[in-house]
């Protein structure tokens, strides 16, 4: 522990502005990032139930319109 | 219905978040230990503060599961862990640039904090493999609520056993001695909490509704006799 005391500069002065501001931009933008990510994952998700309930409406008139065929043979 | 009210909830956030950013930016004054750096703090903390909870809440909504067998609930549980996990990862990315600028490491493997944080998010980061490796949906979802019980409880004893552990150089924004955060800085911390909760409960429901959508399309597709599409996710729950 005591190595790690001799490590770390505890009690140091702050940082300088301009040193200090990359950090603090880096982590609001990591964070601004992951919102992006997932924004972007849910868009991909919505866009697979979009073709999904496309595909299911053209099967669901494709069916109807043989069954009305069917029923005109008949 | 999982999307009621989800336009005013989302309207919410982005105003909380807003004002939290700007109290940030233009309110709270700069620390006089740590200046400008400090400001991650307002962003870190909320952040590990709501997985946390998150988590918690996860094996709340567990102990509902098993209590009443209902799949909601069990849905519920899987969408607090999964939002809690990536709420974590960037706790532990926010928390390692802090680290950086503060001490002049990413990483300290002797501070109780940052370790025991990291054995939480583990630990959950196995609650995907171990969904994914029950075949049965039913054996999957009781497996997982009581893995979401065991978890939810490690985290606040664990929390707790990292507070009473004398730590070295990790700093408490609720200090238990000497005094607590001033006026100005304790508004911004919690209207930045106020925030990120409210973008966790946010996106869970934004999650939830997309499940919900994908379940009824499902029902659909099974009504219609329609034939299967080749990618279906065997981890994530099914919503009705």
């Amino acid at each position: 522990m005591l190595e790690l005391a001799t490590l770390l500069p505890i009690g140091s002065p702050a940082l300088p502005l301009d040193e200090a501001g990359k950090y603090v931009a880096g982590a609001y933008i990591v964070f601004v990032l992951l919102l992006v990510i997932y924004v972007g994952i849910m868009a991909a998700k919505l866009q697979r139930i979009e073709r999904e309930m496309r595909e299911l409406a053209s099967f669901a008139e494709q069916r109807k319109q043989n069954e009305q065929r069917d029923e005109v043979n008949a | 219905m999982y999307g009621k009210g989800l336009r005013p909830l989302s309207i919410a956030t982005v105003a909380m978040l807003a004002l939290s950013l700007s109290l940030v930016a233009f309110y709270a004054p700069l620390d006089a230990d740590q200046g400008f750096i400090q400001k991650i703090f307002y962003l870190h903390v909320p952040l590990a503060i709501t997985a946390l909870v998150g988590f918690i809440v996860g094996g709340v909504f567990a102990i509902a599961h098993l209590r009443s067998g209902n799949a909601k609930w069990d849905a519920y549980s899987y969408v607090s862990i999964h939002m809690s996990v990536i709420f974590g990862a960037a706790v532990l990315i926010t928390g390692a640039i802090w680290a950086k600028a503060s001490w002049g490491h990413w990483w300290v493997w002797d501070e109780p904090t940052l370790v025991s944080f990291l054995i939480v998010f583990l630990l959950y980061a196995t609650y995907y493999p171990f969904r994914y490796a029950i075949e049965d949906r039913d054996r999957q979802a009781r497996y997982a609520s009581v893995f979401a019980i065991t978890a939810g409880a490690f985290v606040p004893l664990n929390f707790m056993a990292v507070r009473m552990a004398q730590s070295l150089v990790h700093p408490r924004v609720f200090a238990t001695a000497n005094g607590g955060l001033p006026g100005s800085m304790l508004l911004t911390f919690l209207c930045s909490l106020a925030a990120m909760a409210l973008l966790w409960v946010t996106l869970v429901k934004f999650e939830l509704t997309a499940k919900s959508a994908s379940g009824q399309v499902k029902r659909l597709r099974r009504a219609l006799d329609a034939p299967a599409p080749g990618n279906t996710s065997r981890i994530a729950p099914e919503v009705s």
